[in-house]
């Protein structure tokens, strides 16, 4: 393995597993803070417990995203250090005010965590609120700074300097929006439908059955109104990167040949050798109508980018398929939850339902690490977009690989003991929150 | 600006120091703590600082912000020659920040917390080392970009007798942090004479290796007297953390918790003063003598600009919230569960 590609592996692995935690962390306050609400309105005791239940969840996730992003602060420099000598300063500025964010994040988990029975019933509701919020804004920002990298701007480029830079141009550059949008509904998706999952599957076992009926309630409209909204914004995303980025739209699509009236592969394999795909689905037209909004227009293809600049076609476009296809498949369980919800709430905690929902559990998670496969696959050669390649930024250390392999074994393990830490927290559900008049609503 | 966002990375650093060395120290203090009494410590300290944890390394993240957006240069030549005790360090934050949360958050307690615990324990120790071992790097003058191999780029560039020396001076440091601030915390007469007692053997093993830091530079011809005796600042800095030490051990004796505190945080700041005013604003030095200054490495106005309003605007909603969230906590005792 050289150096260059573990690197890129190592940066892989660390945002890969930073992007599950901080997702949990930056959307499951929301979940606790309308359980909360239910049970300050109600006086139901359940919902004191969920909210209990659930912020132990996000004590557990916010501490371990906390820490793997500090890591990321670091690793930034550590792996491409010529890199953040040059952007640092023109993209740093979102990540100047999530630190505020983040800040503010932590503090009002510590409010919350620790404040039961101590402050005001609604201030402590209300420092739950805000860490959700800023939790958000957290996500948001990082992914402004993302975003330069694929729309670099801010500044100007010439004879190697990067000159007259602007911060605040930098952080609203062209792409921000699209991909805060993608980012931040997608989060919402994945971890309602994987929290629904989880309860979902407590359900069908039959234990504690109220409590994890109200838990996966919240979770299932949570996960599941974003789910039917996130093909809208899918939709502006790659309308988006066809105009900002040919090369990645081309590379997504399998899309080799510049033509008209484009048609949509779907599927397939793409080779590129001989610049074709095979065994793959194709529906013409559609890919022309899905960028431009009719079916006869031009679509920029590979053979019209320099070779040098060429993405990797096989891990974009199967990573693009598989972001794609679970994001339609939950949109589809959204649909028939919402009939359900509408026309036969009698069903809503059916056995067929839970289970497609249960089977769901991963799917969002699987389909966010797809879709940053895409983007930031789908960047290369650039680090930062026709300005600089990710060969020329990486570390002049040699031995990345031993490095590499070490962090792999440190977020492996990590992985395995939050999974077990939370086997066990909802294992204990009937230790810790059965109350008596709780267990006689247990027939349902 | 300049020299709001220079104030801003200095405060960063010394808080990281003493709220995140108190933090690390406490995981030490229980590394040299009798197992009987293991698990009271715990308690204490979980109620000391569980609520303010989080915000802990948070002074960390904000260093290294600073440096990356406004004095890039300082960050990138450091995350190259300093790599590997970068790494270590990071490491030790991962497993130790997870090992607390974990050790408090796992439904079931059985052996599992044999391990965390451990984890907890040596990840206390082996992050400020390495953290003093970094900070030592820096001024040690053995950063050297021109060496073409690789034992010389990087890894002589931070192991040699004076970066170790940092490190332990740092570890017992933080053990000294974390005792003197336990002993406000305890909660019957046993501990607090205990905390007294760890707080004078972290003292002394402090003045054993800041003599070893001494020693160090004397072998490595660094010429830490003349920085620390050369100029008025760094030796009335000096002075006063010398004669606090005094009036510590006095103290310590009356087991006066909240004076303690805060001349034991006095005492911290002014050896980081007096070794810092003399260099500054040179923030490595390098072996060539090509030193990287605050100055020199600054990214251009519209950044320092932009960061210095982000940082003041941050603060003004910070702030006041941490007030608050250390104040409340200090008023009432810890309701969990």
């Amino acid at each position: 393995m050289n150096d260059l590609l573990a690197a890129r592996s190592q940066m892989a692995l660390s945002l890969g597993f930073h992007i599950i935690y901080a997702c949990i962390g930056m959307v499951m306050p929301f979940f606790m803070a309308v359980s909360h609400y239910a049970w300050l309105k109600t006086n139901n005791g359940i919902y004191k417990n969920l909210t209990k239940a659930w912020s132990k969840g996000v004590a557990i996730f916010f501490a371990t995203g906390a820490v793997s992003g500090t890591m990321l602060s670091f690793e930034l420099g550590l792996l491409w250090p010529r890199f953040m000598e040059h952007a640092g300063p023109i993209f740093g500025m979102p990540f100047s005010l999530e630190g505020t964010a983040f800040f503010i994040e932590a503090i009002a988990l510590g409010f919350f965590l620790y404040g039961w029975d101590i402050f005001n019933r609604w201030f402590h509701w209300f420092t739950g609120v805000v860490v959700g919020i800023s939790g958000l804004a957290s996500g948001i920002l990082v992914v402004a700074a993302n975003s330069w990298m694929n729309s670099p701007s801010g500044f100007t480029f010439r004879n190697g300097q990067y000159l007259d830079i602007d911060p605040v141009k930098a952080m609203f550059n062209d792409a921000w929006f699209t991909q805060a949008l993608h980012m931040t509904i997608a989060a919402f998706a994945a971890t309602g439908f994987a929290v629904a999952g989880v309860h979902a599957l407590m359900i069908l076992r039959r234990r504690n059955i109220v409590f994890h009926q109200k838990a996966f309630t919240i979770a299932a409209i949570f996960g599941t109104l974003a789910a039917l909204v996130q093909p809208l914004s899918g939709d502006i995303s790659a309308k988006d990167v066809a105009r900002r980025q040919p090369a990645k739209l081309a590379a997504m699509e399998a899309h080799f040949e510049t033509e008209e009236a484009a048609s949509l592969v779907i599927g397939g394999l793409p080779d590129e050798k001989n610049r074709k795909v095979d065994y793959a689905i194709k529906i013409p037209g559609l890919l022309s109508f899905l960028v431009h909004g009719n079916f006869k227009d031009e679509v920029k293809g590979l053979n019209d980018i320099p070779v040098q600049n060429h993405p990797p076609v096989l891990i974009t476009h199967f990573a693009f398929q598989i972001m794609v296809g679970l994001g339609t498949f939950m949109m589809l369980i959204s649909v028939i939850y919402f009939l359900v919800l509408w026309k036969k709430r009698e069903m809503l905690f059916s056995r067929w339902l839970l289970t497609l929902f249960v089977l769901a559990t991963p799917l969002g998670f699987i389909a966010i690490e797809a879709g940053w496969t895409v983007t930031e696959v789908g960047r290369q050669p650039w680090i930062i977009y026709g300005i600089m390649s990710t060969a020329d930024a990486v570390t002049p250390m040699p031995g990345i690989a031993i490095s590499f392999g070490f962090f792999a074994a440190i977020y492996l393990s990590l992985s395995v003991v939050v999974i077990y830490l939370l086997y066990r927290q909802i294992k204990m559900v009937p230790q810790l929150y059965d109350k008596p008049e709780n267990i006689t609503n247990k027939t349902i | 600006m300049l020299f709001i966002v220079t104030t801003y990375l200095c405060l960063g650093l010394l808080l990281y120091f003493l709220l995140g060395g108190a933090d690390f120290g406490a995981g030490i203090v229980e590394l040299f703590t009798s197992r009987k009494n293991r698990s009271r410590i715990r308690t204490t300290m979980y109620h000391a600082i569980g609520p303010i944890w989080e915000a802990n390394h948070m002074w960390l993240i904000i260093a290294i912000v600073i440096l990356f957006v406004g004095f890039p240069k300082i960050y990138t030549v450091m995350s190259i020659y300093l790599h590997i005790p970068l790494m270590i360090m990071l490491v030790g934050i991962i497993a130790r920040g997870t090992a607390f949360v974990f050790r408090h958050y796992d439904a079931v307690k059985d052996n599992m917390q044999v391990l965390y615990n451990s984890i907890f324990e040596y990840s206390s120790i082996i992050t400020p080392l390495f953290l003093g071992i970094i900070a030592g790097s820096a001024i040690s003058g053995n950063i050297n970009p021109e060496a073409d191999k690789f034992m010389e780029a990087y890894v002589w560039s931070w192991l040699h007798w004076f970066s170790v020396a940092v490190g332990l001076f740092t570890v017992t440091l933080c053990g000294f942090l974390a005792a003197v601030f336990l002993i406000g915390e305890a909660t019957d007469v046993y501990d607090k004479q205990r905390f007294i007692r760890k707080a004078r053997h972290f003292n002394i093993a402090a003045v054993i290796c800041g003599a070893l830091v001494f020693l160090a530079a004397y072998k490595q011809e660094i010429p830490l007297l003349n920085w620390l005796f050369g100029n008025a600042v760094s030796f009335i800095a000096l002075m006063a953390a010398t004669v606090s030490l005094g009036l510590l051990w006095y103290l310590l004796r009356k087991g006066k918790s909240k004076i303690l505190r805060f001349l034991a945080g006095f005492q911290v700041s002014m050896i980081l003063l007096a070794i810092s005013f003399s260099n500054f604003p040179d923030f490595i030095i390098i072996k060539n003598g090509t030193n990287i200054s605050l100055w020199s490495s600054q990214a251009t106005a519209s950044t320092i600009n932009a960061l210095g309003w982000a940082l003041v605007i941050g603060s003004i909603f910070i702030l006041p919230a941490l007030i608050y969230l250390i104040y409340s906590f200090q008023k009432h005792q810890i309701n969990e569960h």
